[in-house]
């Protein structure tokens, strides 16, 4: 019905295209085009940050980004992210900090929390609280995602 | 409204689309939910703004999209009855009233006394009677009395995964249901009869859901219209609430008016108890109407109580439903007992603390309720709790900041609670049911009925099994999301998973230990009393002595002539009593209790309200996991606050105004308290390993202590939630207002 196009760029490191509706958000592409089910769908609007995703780097609401803006650029999802030192780190000190309850915010948390400690390697625990405002979490009261974020800026095992 | 359903022709027509329904399309729908008033197409009467009317299968969503705007519908509106006192006035519009067609036969696994037609007819959709002793007597044995309001919200789950089911018939016409329920095989028996089908025909799979804390306790309308809609199509359907009809279609918390009238002696000795309560149903019965049963054990047996009074009146109107949310009516409860019973410890110039230790219940103890207090931390709760946050000191400090002007104010409160911690007895088992396998390399698979919907009951399970078989955990995988594989449950709820999945779990572990063991004697020729399996191997428990690996023994019994393998069930049933009629019984095999100090700073120029500190004395009976427990009550006490101050579903003229995160404020990480939590260690003989259930609990108190807290610092009492800035600095000012009246 919608206009399609074609697009190309870098998914968790691999050269990848995808034939997406112009109108399409990335979150729907790497969902329901390229099968990547890590990244959560909670609200759609970019109040949760459960579909955050990398672009280039920086941390970004898949919801709230077209597709097609995805083309020539790196995208990094939690699929990836353990391919890096700084995500599997973070992976395990989200497991060893019993930072995981229903899991659902999980991927957008990692995502936003790679994205922050790149910027602030050392933080406080009160700049960790800021760095995931904008991630929702209904299950754990954020205390054990701050101790995971804070243990992996550490490089506690 | 009332009219005439939809006209689909023009939906029906447009390519991609495989079935547009109506109620006139599904004849065979019967009635759903807790209360049966409802069905899931609604025809020509809608009760409220989230009614279904039609449905669209279609190719993509797009499609779904266009061909909704294609309906047509035409419905005359009626005048929307939104206050749920207004539905009790002579002469209130009817919203129920009509006949439905005849719930399938039902062998009572519902609780609760649903209004019969002639209640229907003025709007009451329920009502609970309590009483225990003679509150006439209560009252003359009293020197204060206190006599309040409480008014509590609409808050609603948020689970971070939104609701969705996909349904899929195969050829022989049997169903598959991936659903995010919380309680798969009630639901398998209840789809039957919405669906008129044969519950063996009817397969639950359960993926990993976004959390559940209640929402899911229920079946809701979408998902029979999802299997009508696979049914008319002959495909798989897949139906995915977006947010905002998540905030608009799913349940919310039972709001509740609330007056409680209580009394005490001058020593502090409580008297008395009496509670009304007016439960705004909304348009139909789901489980919030039933929060009854919890509120009525808070108000009577929260502190000994020898006289109470409990009535509950549950009303249409036009507003969304109430469903089961954590904690379950305790917070609503809770909010009016701890209150007043500061307020009658300030009358009496008594120490909150000391009031509430003064009243506070002792192991052993039987509440007239019926309620066994087999284990009871209540007094190490309250003064663990105390000590630990200062509350005394900071409670004094308070009072005697309150002389000095400031802008900002500090003050502690404090509250407890109780609620069932082993199971509740409220159907007709509370059981579940474990198969336990052993394969050749040792490796266990535990299937079990108690489902996970991310409350960590998975690693527990585990965990208890590994002990019990000295096996590493990565030896046992669990199975619990498919009811054609696991045993039967009774579901996610009244905090009982691991209590009662642990002790099921437990059994079954029990019973393979006991058969290795034996082959182990047999093959050893030590006797079974002196061995042990420890580390994945038999050992001589005197001296540790690994005498064979488990692995080995296991192929050995495998591979003899008598080919056995080692496979055990086992079904707990905690030993609990239902209630009688007049809701009397002893209805938890364990009962938990906590206390939570809650140290705030309200901003009097701004009314905004700081949650500073929470201290938490949980008694759990034991911790079995601390991170996973921990991470529980961190959980519970930030879904408190939230309840507490941030979160306000508003609904005016019964339609939903802020849908969605952007308005409906959730906790962010910034604003949550410094947090302390202790655990009182019990150590309850039917619990596994000792514990006891803690999922409600650390939400249950900290509306309540804010109160108290805020009351603490500013001298003002606020019986209305939530404690949005507007509503604090109103309160002040009132206060303010009303003093310097008074002086002048």
């Amino acid at each position: 019905m919608s206009l399609k196009r074609e697009i190309g760029f870098l998914l968790n490191g691999v050269e990848t295209r995808a034939t997406v509706p112009v109108d399409m958000s990335a979150l729907a592409m790497l969902r329901d085009v390229l099968g990547l089910t890590g990244t959560k769908y909670a609200c759609g609007e970019g109040e949760c940050g459960a579909c955050t995703v990398l672009v280039d780097g920086v941390s970004v609401c898949s919801c709230l980004q077209f597709a097609v803006d995805c083309e020539g650029r790196t995208v990094s999802t939690i699929e990836g992210v353990s391919r890096e030192p700084l995500g599997a780190k973070l992976e395990q000190a989200f497991v060893d900090c019993g930072a995981v309850q229903c899991g659902f915010c999980t991927p957008g948390m990692v995502m936003q929390a790679k994205h922050f400690l790149e910027a602030h390697p050392h933080p406080t625990r009160d700049e960790i609280k800021r760095g995931i405002e904008g991630n929702l979490c209904r299950c754990t009261g954020y205390v054990k995602i701050v101790d995971a974020i804070e243990a992996a800026s550490r490089g506690d095992r | 409204m009332r009219g005439s359903g939809g006209s689909t022709p023009a939906a029906r027509a447009l390519p991609g689309v495989h079935a547009v329904l109506t109620a006139a399309d599904v004849p065979y729908q019967r009635p759903l939910g807790v209360g049966k008033d409802q069905l899931p197409l609604k025809g020509d009467k809608v009760r409220s703004l989230r009614d279904e009317i039609a449905a669209v299968a279609a190719d993509t969503e797009e499609i779904a999209e266009a061909a909704l705007k294609l309906i047509e519908v035409d419905y005359e509106d009626l005048p929307p009855l939104t206050d749920p006192a207004d539905a009790l006035k002579p002469g209130a519009p009817v919203i129920h009233g009509e006949k439905l067609p005849a719930p399938a036969p039902h062998d009572a696994l519902k609780p609760g006394e649903p209004g019969d037609a002639e209640a229907h007819r003025h709007n009451v959709a329920m009502t609970f009677d309590y009483a225990q002793g003679d509150v006439a007597v209560g009252e003359a044995e009293s020197d204060v009395v206190v006599d309040d309001w409480f008014r509590l919200h609409y808050v609603t789950h948020c689970c971070m995964g939104v609701s969705g089911v996909i349904a899929e018939f195969d050829r022989s016409g049997n169903l598959t249901l991936h659903s995010n329920t919380q309680v798969p095989f009630l639901h398998k028996r209840e789809f039957a009869e919405i669906l008129g089908m044969d519950p063996g025909r009817i397969r639950i799979i359960q993926p990993p859901i976004g959390g559940g804390f209640g929402s899911k306790l229920d079946i809701y309308p979408f998902e029979p219209i999802c299997v009508f809609l696979a049914k008319a199509t002959g495909r798989p359907v897949k139906l995915v609430f977006s947010r905002e009809e998540e905030f608009i279609a799913s349940p919310t918390r039972q709001p509740v008016l609330l007056r409680l009238r209580s009394g005490a002696k001058k020593d502090g000795t409580l008297t008395f108890r009496v509670c009304e309560t007016l439960h705004d149903n909304g348009a139909y019965t789901s489980w919030g109407a039933t929060t009854p049963f919890v509120m009525m054990q808070t108000i009577s047996s929260l502190y000994r109580v020898p006289h109470c009074k409990y009535h509950t009146t549950a009303v249409y109107t036009n507003n969304p439903y109430a469903g089961s949310f954590r904690g379950y009516g305790n917070l609503q409860a809770t909010f009016a007992v701890e209150q007043q019973i500061d307020e009658l410890a300030e009358k009496l110039g008594i120490d909150p603390l000391e009031m509430r230790l003064k009243n506070a219940q002792d192991p052993g103890e039987v509440t007239p309720q019926g309620m066994h207090f087999k284990t009871c931390g209540l007094k190490e709760c309250l003064t663990t709790a105390a000590e630990v946050s200062q509350f005394r000191e900071k409670h004094r400090a308070a009072l005697d900041a309150r002389r000095v002007p400031s802008r900002y104010k500090r003050g502690v409160g404090m509250a407890s609670m109780l609620h069932v911690g082993g199971g509740a007895k409220i159907y007709p088992s509370d059981g579940c049911g474990t198969i336990l396998k052993i394969d050749d390399f040792a490796h266990v698979t535990l299937m079990t009925g108690a489902s996970e919907i991310g409350q960590g009951s998975e690693t527990v399970l585990a965990q208890l099994v590994c002990e019990e078989l000295g096996i590493p955990m990565d030896a046992v995988t669990v199975v619990n999301n498919d009811t054609d594989i696991t045993p039967w449950d009774v579901g996610v709820h009244a905090s009982r998973t691991t209590f009662i999945g642990g002790n099921s779990a437990i059994g079954a572990a029990r019973k393979a230990k006991a058969k290795i063991l034996a082959a182990a004697a047999k093959a050893t020729g030590v006797p079974d009393a002196e061995l042990e399996l420890r580390s994945g191997h038999i050992v001589r428990t005197a001296n540790g002595e690994a005498l064979t690996s488990l692995a080995k023994l296991l192929r050995s019994l495998h591979f003899s002539d008598k080919a056995e393998l080692v496979m055990t069930t086992h079904y707990y049933e905690p030993p609990s009593k239902h209630q009688d009629k007049s809701f009397k019984g002893d209805v938890s095999a364990a009962y938990a209790w906590a206390t939570q100090v809650v140290e705030v700073e309200v901003d009097t120029e701004t009314g905004v309200v700081r949650l500073v500190k929470v201290t938490g004395a949980h008694d759990v009976g034991r911790v079995l996991n601390r991170l996973g427990i921990e991470g529980q009550i961190e959980g519970g006490i930030v879904m408190g606050q939230g309840y507490a101050i941030t979160e306000d579903l508003i609904v005016e003229n019964g339609v939903v105004r802020n849908p969605g995160f952007r308005d409906y404020k959730l906790v962010t990480a910034p604003e949550i308290p410094e947090m302390d939590v202790r655990f009182i260690e019990t150590m309850d003989g039917e619990g596994p390993q000792g514990a006891k259930g803690v999922g409600e609990a650390p939400a249950i108190c900290i509306a309540a202590a804010t109160a108290n807290a805020i009351c603490n610092a500013t001298g003002v009492r606020i019986r209305e939630l939530p404690f949005t800035p507007e509503k604090v600095y109103r309160a002040l000012h009132r206060a303010g207002a009303a003093a310097s009246a008074a002086g002048d």
